[in-house]
């Protein structure tokens, strides 16, 4: 099997067991429409500040439920040593973390399509203005996300080293936090054509941190 | 590597440690005459300028000491002997107190200066995401049971912590006006001789002091290792690089 190969069994397993058992989902959406709303309660009613604030607020919502999904995806690997047979099967470490990345970044594109519906609706964000640049700016940021989550996911898996998951994954990502609002601002303004660098940045971190996920990953879940 | 070893443990010997303490406190008297005394005030900001010398050389160190856990992190990765381990652990608690001082000393020149003690500025914002990466890079060392697997997640975290600065950094330029350089709120200050001797002493000073750090820090990982060892394995005597890998191996 080729390295892509292995990687999709990997996330079409951990695909299945989300779409059979819904756990992640069950707790990331209810709790990420919370915090939209808890944004809207602490920002007032005013529309013209919830919708200067909406692209900010939204990538946090997501950055927040990311936590969230992150520890559900690895939650299921600690139970019954799943995670051991997971490094023990005869594939590439690197398919595994590519495997476990793309599981999560195709659960948090789904987050991130409600979240999006949430926010246009509650915070009067207009988003037709371009859809491919924001699907663009989604896509490349859940990528980014996603690899970051998925090398420091292990950590969720202890209930010692649970706390220390979102101290590193928050400031790790916060080029996707910055990037992410930044792009979506400047798309639901109608302001595409600047668009562009934003989305090579996020690009750029795409690619470093997938990268470097794909050599040191095996280190991680070496025991 | 081997070579890089042997540099180590030159440094680390006992004499070299008392060398560096002496050349410390020596470098960080004469940084304190130069820029307390010796140098003149600014013309435009007077006695505020002094606080360069001890903010810039404190910035300087703290980027100085995570590329040095980067550099020993991918060398543990890559050799796994437990001296690359200790180097990266030392080094990013100095980085971690040289960052915090960075914005702490940053702070006090910026509220007389700029009018407040924070601002957005590119430089600042990514001083701070920094220190937070390397808080959360401590906090991983304080958590697994086994030295091994401590060893290797703070490898993975001191590389990827190393390579997303960059990143960090770029973000908040364009973050803060996409199509402005980014704004300066004071000139460049008019540099006399004293003033650049000053400066340079204070860099100096803050090196020296930082490789002390690093040495102290490495001759109690090495007793910290060996109380561990001894604690775990029954046969006293064998030499504790050995004890450890067998450890960090089962």
């Amino acid at each position: 099997m080729t390295l892509i190969g292995q990687a999709l069994a990997v996330a079409s397993k951990d695909i299945r067991v989300e779409v059979r058992g819904r756990h992640g989902m069950a707790a990331v959406l209810p709790f990420s429409a919370t915090l939209l709303i808890a944004f809207g309660l602490s920002l007032g009613p005013g529309r013209a500040l919830l919708l200067q604030a909406a692209p900010g607020l939204l990538w946090l919502a997501v950055l927040f439920a990311a936590v969230l999904a992150f520890r559900q995806a690895y939650h299921a690997e600690g139970e019954d040593g799943a995670l051991e047979g997971l490094v023990l099967a005869p594939i590439d470490k690197a398919a595994v973390f590519l495997g476990k990345a793309s599981a999560v970044a195709a659960l948090l594109l789904v987050l991130e399509a409600v979240v999006v519906t949430l926010v246009a609706a509650m915070f009067g964000m207009h988003l037709g203005h371009a859809p491919a640049a924001l699907a663009a700016t989604f896509l490349l940021g859940t990528i980014g996300l996603a690899a970051v989550g998925s090398l420091f996911g292990v950590l969720v898996e202890s209930a010692r080293t649970r706390d220390v998951f979102p101290l590193l994954l928050l400031p790790l990502a916060t080029p996707v936090l910055m990037a992410g609002a930044k792009a979506t601002e400047l798309v639901v303004g109608g302001r595409t054509s600047e668009v562009g660098s934003w989305l090579g940045l996020l690009g750029a971190f795409d690619v470093a941190v997938v990268g470097v996920g794909m050599l040191v990953f095996g280190h991680v879940v070496e025991d | 590597m081997a070579s890089a070893e042997r540099i180590m443990a030159a440094f680390t010997a006992r004499r070299s440690e008392r060398a560096l303490g002496v050349l410390a406190v020596a470098a960080l008297a004469a940084s304190a005459v130069l820029s307390l005394v010796v140098s003149p005030p600014d013309a435009e900001q007077g006695n505020l300028i002094r606080l360069m010398y001890v903010h810039v050389p404190a910035a300087w160190v703290a980027y100085l000491a995570f590329a040095v856990v980067f550099v020993a992190s991918v060398a543990y990765l890559v050799t796994r002997k437990t001296r690359w381990d200790r180097l990266a652990a030392a080094s990013a608690e100095s980085g971690v107190l040289f960052t915090a001082m960075t914005i702490v000393l940053g702070s006090i020149w910026a509220k007389p200066v700029w009018g407040t003690w924070w601002t957005w500025d590119p430089r600042l914002t990514t001083t701070a995401v920094l220190l937070l990466i390397y808080l959360g890079y401590l906090a991983v060392r304080h958590l697994p049971d086994s030295p091994g697997r401590r060893a290797r997640w703070a490898a993975v975290v001191g590389i990827v912590g190393f390579v997303d600065v960059p990143i960090v950094h770029l973000s908040v330029r364009w973050w803060r006006g996409l199509h402005q350089a980014p704004a300066r709120l004071i000139g460049v200050p008019d540099v006399s001789p004293a003033m650049g001797a000053a400066l340079g002493v204070g860099f100096l000073a803050f090196t020296v002091v930082y490789l002390y750090f690093l040495v102290l820090r490495l001759r109690v990982g090495r007793l910290e290792d060996r109380v561990m060892a001894e604690a775990l394995s029954p046969r006293i005597g064998q030499p504790v690089e050995t004890l450890l890998e067998e450890a960090a191996r089962g």
